[in-house]
């Protein structure tokens, strides 16, 4: 069963619901339910978390280097710089999303119109 | 009702610009995706959780089955549960009823929480769920009208413009996890899993997630060990 299973209005909206939404929300009434009976350093937390950022990360390397639509048009050394100078805008500039958000905008911008993609 | 009018008012922040900017990316992502105007506002308002979210889209793109997509999806969002744990106490008093925590627990995620905990010093303690009702809900709202906004621009949008739009996600995300990481275990993940995401992608497409998670995880956890026992020693 995927997402296109169905050629129903209502699959894609099970789908979310099953996939996304109950999965997410069952970890939330958890954390309610465990309240202050766990503690926030303990090891298993630990794993859970470098396991959960490892994840996440792997989708932001998929989605510069495998990316779909528009971006997909770009060089991938162009991606690749772009994010490179927000990371490092992010580091060295007080550690500001919207610093590294803003300076990666402008590097691909700017190679953007440089290289004439 | 006064408090709750301030969460309101608290909502429009820096950190509400920067998730604003990152749902503008997502919604991009999700109409590339194929998904349909409702689809993606169904998803943002009962999901509310963007890296789950951008997984269940990438999970769609490549036909992954609704078992594969529902264990990734869960495993991304096991974080909620530590950042529940830590804003309940904030919340709780003996007078909270219980249905209360619940519920605003599915407003819990990066930006909400950052923010509730930022200003949970200047609210008396028993005005906190008033305080967070408002603030939640006022940041899914806001998501859902730039939704709408991307879904209507979109498609007239230049080219340049709209690759600009894809590089939001990944850049948010690189960011704001190396942020919120109280550990180097943590950072050692995400270093791990920026490798190894490419690798699974390559050999193992449908698992590639799952993949580069549960490897680059235990593979940062068991440094983390060694070098804490090293230490110790």
């Amino acid at each position: 069963m995927t997402f296109h299973s169905f050629d129903t209005w209502w699959w894609p909206f099970l789908f979310i619901l099953l996939a996304g939404s109950l999965t997410t929300d069952c970890w939330r009434f958890l954390g309610v339910y465990l309240g202050d009976r766990l503690s926030e350093k303990s090891e298993a937390l630990v794993f859970v978390r470098t396991v959960a950022t490892a994840l996440v990360a792997g989708v932001i390397s998929n989605l510069v280097l495998f990316p779909s639509g528009a971006l997909a048009a770009t060089p991938v050394a162009l991606r690749i710089t772009a994010m490179i100078a927000g990371f490092g805008a992010y580091l060295c500039l007080g550690r500001k999303i919207i610093v590294g958000i803003v300076a990666a905008e402008i590097v691909f911008f700017a190679g953007y119109y440089l290289l004439g993609v | 009702m006064q408090w709750f009018l301030r969460g309101i008012i608290a909502a429009f922040s820096v950190p509400a610009l920067v998730l604003f900017s990152a749902i503008t990316g997502f919604a991009g992502l999700a109409r590339e995706a194929g998904l349909t105007l409702p689809e993606t506002l169904f998803m943002t308002a009962f999901v509310w959780a963007l890296p789950g979210q951008v997984i269940l889209v990438g999970g769609m793109l490549s036909g992954n089955s609704l078992i594969a997509s529902a264990f990734a999806v869960s495993l991304s969002s096991i974080r909620m549960m530590p950042m529940v744990v830590a804003i309940v106490p904030e919340m709780r008093t003996d007078k909270t009823r219980k249905w209360v925590l619940y519920f605003l627990s599915h407003f819990v995620a990066v930006t909400s929480w950052v923010l509730a905990l930022q200003n949970f010093r200047t609210v008396p303690h028993e005005r906190r769920t008033a305080f967070y009702a408002g603030l939640g809900p006022t940041l899914i709202l806001g998501s859902l009208i730039v939704t709408i906004l991307v879904y209507a621009v979109a498609p007239k949008l230049p080219p340049a413009v709209s690759a600009g739009l894809f590089l939001l996600t990944p850049i948010y995300f690189l960011t704001s996890l190396w942020g919120s990481a109280r550990e180097k275990a943590v950072h050692l993940g995400m270093i791990f899993g920026l490798a190894f995401g490419p690798v699974f992608h390559i050999f193992t497409p449908q698992f590639d997630l799952l993949g580069a998670g549960l490897s680059g995880g235990t593979v940062a956890f068991g440094s983390h060990l060694f070098l804490k026992r090293r230490r110790a020693v």
